[in-house]
């Protein structure tokens, strides 16, 4: 390897605009127009708040987030400032509390985020909040994960003083496919209605009614419906927006949250898994401001059913005289060899998929290097993308398919179709595609002497298989894949596969081993070292250092449009990012 | 250190021959055998039951915590919103809640939530009330029966139906979803 050029010593950066300021005593240094909440939090002092959100605007209207706050005191004409013990001036205290949100940190600024004053304010924003508040925690279904009740718990009373009756409101409101409204407990916080305004650009709910009779509707004739719907219900602080498919599913503290990517398209938006037992009950998305910040597409993150189904394939199957029969992995695997060695390579196909992961498809190219074959090739999806997330690859790995196998996605489809009309193909692995769900025909399928499918769905080209190998979903596995943007990402194992499937790569590298290969490779974190020594773009790699945000490993000039938009508002100082 | 020298007890010729310990063993027999005879006979009172052709039911104290059950209210509604809390409190994890939403045709359509099905395993149960004490809804009691018993496993689980035979209505309670709300 050639010694790195010495790159030219970067510039060194401006000095940031650092102002003092003190927080619960402790003089700290931030950047000028930090806001005094995002201070404090880097302070380890969090404080509670329920309509701001660092990817939205500050309206400021919760006011939950009421804080004590103190500036040195403008000196007359010829006098001193006064001193503390730390040489800093003294802060003169201001009577009433400030909201800690919207305001920007100054020079010499002093902030109590425990004191008398800041703990009474807090105590009767909650009262206010909780006084037309329904209490059907036990319904709802944000009990558990509802800011309401922490902070009720942290910060209130613990007893209602409100003996009069509460406001009643539109309850179960259908407002749009996928999210139910429920006015009563809404807060008011409006983060729904600046993200439908600011994020999604669908500006379809808005506030009604004056007062205590606040009511969050849509507007007459619209419904919240567009792709990005779901976001609402994450951000929400309470109960108000819910989830159709999550809704009355399972309570929150009996899920487990395993961190994942979305493989509804190229973006790879991360995610969170959340999981009882080995039931998958919702994905939410998980922070990564290189990604997706901290939204995703409600395609993607409902696209979990599948999962759960009951057409999982549990069993390994051969077909003996027409019929399939359920065996032993190694007679299946046995079955493959059997079929595929000796037999010529221009007579084999691979037709493996861009939703495997990086480690899989190592497999597939060591199994293709075995057989001999060039037939290998996986299956392209093109559709459409949005100005939000969406890529417009629907594989969620094709960057990794093209790095590993060193071909175009699709760029042998062709070739490998044209032999099997021609009847010239023997053996036709097909690895975690439906090939009559991609453009290839039953009556050439038929024509297959020995078809392989490894899938977990049972479907029509299963069906025509010889041999059936159960492998398992996405979330079911570990893995790494590169997104669109070329970032390599990395995801965890949620639940257990079905039954008698198998991890995907083990049934491939199984497969390699009994078709002559040997590699002793038994782990993941093993595949991806081998991986790292081969592939240049992942030198230096391991499984461990790609992290639960991923690294960069591609240069590729794609955009994420909504990052874009996020990163010009953050410029403007609009929101924080 | 100091060193206590224990002096052997010095027994007497009928003590070393175990003459008097046979005497004392045979004197508490025979009052046992007295006393039963005497129960027999009718001259002294019982101390034992015959279970089951006799019970102690009435007895037994409020408190008493027997088989887990759920209860309806004054209006037959089932007080449990399968808010899942006794799921989990429930230190033997014998409860297994299915949710459901409550379709919109319903009466009790606005309280939204109800159990699909709710099963309590009678051989996990180790009857410590805790379910009780963790419902917001007054929905789950132990009950006073005892005799859980069943020929499998399987009939050992109480299902929704047999939860509610056992439980039976409650009134008089706090009631959220009243008209009144």
């Amino acid at each position: 390897m050639p010694a790195p050029e010495a790159a030219p010593a970067p510039a060194a950066p401006p000095p940031a605009d650092l102002v003092n300021v003190q927080i619960d005593g402790v003089w700290l240094k931030f950047p000028k127009g930090t806001r005094m909440i995002e201070a404090c939090k880097q302070a380890k002092k969090e404080v509670p708040h329920y309509c701001y959100h660092p990817k939205l605007s500050s309206p400021g209207n919760c006011r939950m987030c009421l804080v004590e706050m103190g500036m040195p005191p403008r000196p007359a004409p010829g006098q001193e400032p006064e001193k503390d013990e730390h040489g800093m001036p003294k802060i003169g205290w201001m009577p009433r509390p400030v909201i800690a949100c919207a305001n920007t940190v100054a020079e010499g600024m002093g902030i109590r985020t425990e004191s008398t004053l800041t703990q009474e304010v807090r105590k009767g924003v909650m009262e206010f909040l909780l006084i037309n508040h329904p209490l059907d925690c036990p319904i709802c279904d944000q009990a558990g994960e509802c800011r309401l009740q922490e902070f009720s718990v942290e910060h209130g009373k613990g007893e209602s003083r409100f003996r009069e009756e509460k406001v009643k409101k539109p309850k179960n409101v259908d407002i749009g496919p996928r999210v139910r409204l429920d006015d009563e407990r809404c807060i008011m916080c409006s983060r729904c209605i600046r993200f439908t305004a600011e994020i999604a650009d669908a500006p379809v709910l808005g506030f009604t009614e004056r007062g205590s009779y606040t009511t969050l509707a849509v507007h007459p004739g619209k419904r919240l419906e567009h792709n990005y719907s779901l976001n609402t219900v994450d951000i929400c602080p309470v109960g108000a927006l819910t989830s159709n498919d999550f809704r009355f599913q399972q309570r929150v503290w009996f899920l487990t949250e395993t961190n994942s990517i979305c493989q509804g398209c190229g973006r790879g938006c991360n995610m969170e898994t959340h999981a009882r037992g080995d039931t998958i009950y919702r994905q939410t998305p998980r922070e990564n401001n290189d990604v997706n910040s901290n939204w995703m597409c409600d395609r993607g993150r409902l696209d979990f059913h599948f999962v759960n189904s009951e057409f999982r394939l549990t069993d390994p199957m051969v077909k003996n005289q027409g019929k399939h029969e359920v065996t032993s992995w190694k007679k299946a695997i046995q079955a493959v060899a059997n079929a595929a060695v000796g037999v010529k390579g221009e007579e084999i196909a691979i037709i493996a998929s861009a939703r495997m992961t990086n480690e899989e498809l190592f497999f597939v190219k060591q199994l293709a290097k075995i057989l001999g074959t060039e037939n290998v090739d996986v299956i392209p999806r093109l559709g459409e993308g949005d100005n939000y997330l969406s890529a417009a690859d629907k594989n969620p790995n094709s960057n990794g398919a093209k790095l590993i196998l060193g071909s175009e996605p699709g760029s042998k489809l062709a070739g490998i179709t044209e032999l099997m009309s021609r009847g010239r193909l023997r053996v036709v692995l097909a690895l975690g595609e439906n090939l009559l769900k991609c453009g290839f025909e039953r009556r050439d399928l038929e024509k297959i002497p020995s078809l392989v499918t490894l899938h977990i769905l049972a479907n029509a080209s299963a069906e025509l298989s010889q041999i059936v190998l159960p492998g398992n979903a996405y979330a079911e596995k570990r893995g790494s894949m590169i997104n669109v943007t070329g970032r390599l990402q990395r995801m965890d194992r949620a639940v257990n596969a079905p039954g008698n499937a198998r991890d995907t790569w083990e049934i491939l590298r199984d497969l390699v081993v009994a078709c002559g290969g040997s590699n002793g490779l038994h782990s993941i974190e093993d595949v991806f070292s081998r991986l790292a020594a081969e592939v240049p773009a992942f030198q230096g790699l391991s499984f461990a250092k790609i992290g639960d945000l991923g690294v960069p490993v591609l240069e590729t000039d794609e955009k994420i449009p909504l990052l874009e938009r996020e990163k010009e508002r953050k410029a403007k100082g609009i929101i924080v990012g | 250190m100091a060193i206590i020298t224990v002096q052997r007890p010095k027994l007497a010729w009928h003590e070393k021959a175990f003459i008097s310990t046979l005497f004392k063993g045979l004197k508490i027999t025979l009052s046992h055998a007295l006393r039963t005879f005497l129960q027999i006979a009718g001259k002294k009172p019982k101390v034992t039951m015959e279970y089951p052709e006799q019970k102690w039911d009435d007895q037994l104290p409020d408190y008493y915590r027997g088989a887990p059950a759920l209860v309806t209210d004054e209006h037959e509604r089932e007080r449990c919103v399968s808010c899942q809390l006794c799921e989990f409190i429930c230190p033997p994890k014998a409860i297994t809640i299915t949710p459901g939403e409550i379709p919109s045709d319903d009466p009790w359509a606005k309280v939204e939530k109800r159990p699909k099905e709710f099963e309590i395993d009678m051989i996990r149960c180790i009857y410590c009330g805790m379910c009780e004490e963790v419902c917001p809804e007054q929905a789950i009691f132990l009950r006073k029966d005892y005799a859980i018993t069943g020929l499998s496993r399987k009939e050992m689980v109480h299902d929704k139906k047999r939860l509610y035979e056992i439980g039976g209505q409650r009134v008089g309670l706090v009631n959220k979803w009243n008209e009144l709300k």
